[in-house]
């Protein structure tokens, strides 16, 4: 068995034999004891109500997953925009970081409803909420990787002549590129969670919309499944961070070959 | 192909007490003049002053006769550490100067290829930094540092981060290069053996604040014996410079 694989069985394997015990732990406490169905499912009642309504389910996942990448999508063009500017005047830095912070205590749930009151039962509300919650990690993080390079380096690309300009995209981008991809994997699964939330408040479409209307019928199978579907989704889309940020940053992969070329 | 003058140049951080005072030196074309001196003496901030990062408080710096003080891009410079930027190939980081000034990216990657072989990094274009060894990093910076300007180099203790064995190598493979690039350049270093080893002139710089205090000529022809660091000429330097900078 060669290292490669050991190491994968021992990565997913382990997991996945703590996810098969604890559901079929689950699946015994259902069948032997008489807990209602509608307060605690069974797993195979969870699958039945999966396939029973995937599609209404899938339906209502495209409308969240629309607005959790148009959210994703301009609050990582506002949340860098933030940071270029902040990195580039000090001023600015010193007069919002202390209120983008502050905006950040705030809580979600509270927010969501006034978002509704001022701009409606549409998709505006939610993408609003979304941006909200995604700018901030993004901010932070290349705030952080902006003012994390090294002096030298600097000196050295201004001894060269370099522009303000060139320092930023030759060193100052790909040295936050990093920092970014890491807040980018929460953001993302914060973005899932907000499209969610926000869902609940008001709006006919939605992931969030279709929880309350089978909470509010107590059909607590499908309440389990399009949980499970929203955990799902966002894994997905933290490892599909993975896969990109592997592409845009080829240069990390060869760290674990030093001197494969020998003097 | 230049010369470089520094003249009566005085700097300091905060207007109040210089680091360094009234330095005067010249560097002739193809020529390798070191700067010897104790850590912490100011040898890199004159190398701050001559590459235009720090505007002296007094005194001039001139490239053929051309008054640069204050300017950046005219000279280039070299730490001990290589600073090869992690997220460029090695091919990418050698040509970045000349992308800095404005040549087109295709251009500038073909012209730097022609040296890797010249350089001893040949096979190494598409690799990363971090796949390199030290020795192999340091040549990559030197290439840089060539492409980056052919007139003047400031090289700022190059080789001081390298092992003792590769040290050596290095010294030796870098009076074979300097002999055929002929590159007028100005070393720091604290390593009198060094200094000695690779330079025609050196400079010695002492005292606080720091001056130069005193000029010593290695007039040995280049490029140098094999066992030119254990000869009796050698030595000979070796105790003037040692009696001079009074340790």
């Amino acid at each position: 068995m060669s290292a490669k694989l050991r190491s994968t069985i021992s990565k997913i394997g382990f997991p996945l034999l703590a996810l098969i015990l604890l559901f079929a732990a689950w699946q015994m406490i259902c069948s032997f004891t008489n807990v209602p169905k509608y307060m605690l499912p069974s797993p195979a009642d969870v699958v039945k109500a999966f396939q029973k309504d995937w599609q209404l389910m899938f339906t209502h996942a495209r409308v969240t997953l629309t607005e959790t990448f148009i959210g994703l999508f301009f609050g990582i063009i506002i949340g860098f925009l933030m940071a270029v500017v902040m990195d580039r005047f000090s001023v600015v830095r010193k007069m919002i970081y202390p209120l983008v912070v502050v905006s950040q205590t705030i809580p979600t749930v509270a927010i969501a409803p006034l978002l509704v009151i001022w701009l409606g039962y549409q998709m505006l509300p939610k993408i609003v909420l979304i941006i909200l919650v995604v700018f901030f990690p993004i901010t932070i993080s290349l705030l952080e990787g902006f003012s994390s390079v090294d002096t030298d380096t600097v000196n050295l690309m201004r001894s060269m002549g370099a522009s303000r300009m060139q320092i930023f995209r030759y060193v100052k981008l790909p040295n936050s590129l990093g920092h970014f991809f890491s807040s980018l994997k929460i953001s993302v699964s914060y973005a899932v969670v907000s499209a969610v939330v926000s869902e609940w408040i008001g709006g006919t479409e939605g992931l969030g919309c279709y929880m309350t209307r089978v909470r509010k019928s107590f059909s607590s199978d499908k309440m389990f499944a399009v949980i499970i579907l929203i955990s799902v989704i966002s894994l997905v889309l933290i490892w599909l961070t993975g896969v990109l940020q592997r592409a845009c940053m080829p240069w990390e992969k060869s760290k674990h070959q030093r001197y494969s070329h020998s003097n | 192909m230049a010369t470089l003058e520094v003249k009566n140049v005085t700097f300091s951080y905060d207007n109040v007490t210089p680091v360094i005072k009234d330095i005067d030196l010249r560097l002739n074309d193809g020529e390798l003049v070191c700067l010897l001196g104790v850590s912490g003496g100011g040898k890199s901030t004159l190398f701050h002053v001559i590459a235009g990062l720090n505007r002296p408080q007094q005194g001039q710096v001139l490239l053929n006769g051309e008054d640069i003080t204050g300017h950046s891009g005219k000279v280039s410079y070299m730490l001990q550490k290589d600073m090869l930027l992690p997220y460029r190939t090695v091919l990418d980081n050698v040509a970045l100067p000349m992308i800095i000034k404005g040549v087109k990216k295709k251009e500038a990657r073909e012209k730097a290829s022609k040296y890797f072989e010249q350089f001893g990094i040949e096979g190494t274009q598409k690799q990363y930094p971090a796949e390199l060894s030290g020795g192999m990093r340091q040549r990559a910076a030197l290439l840089r540092t060539y492409l980056f300007s052919g007139d003047v180099a400031l090289l700022d203790e190059p080789f001081s981060a390298l092992d003792t064995l590769t040290k050596s190598e290095m010294h030796r493979w870098y009076l074979d290069v300097m002999d055929e690039i002929k590159l007028s350049t100005i070393f720091i270093t604290h390593d009198v053996d060094e200094a000695i080893l690779l330079s025609d002139r050196i400079y010695l710089l002492g005292g606080k604040p720091g001056t130069i205090t005193d000029e010593i000529v290695i007039a040995e022809p280049k490029p140098r014996e094999k066992d030119f660091n254990l000869s009796e000429a050698f030595l000979r330097y070796k105790r003037e410079i040692i009696s001079k900078i009074g340790t």
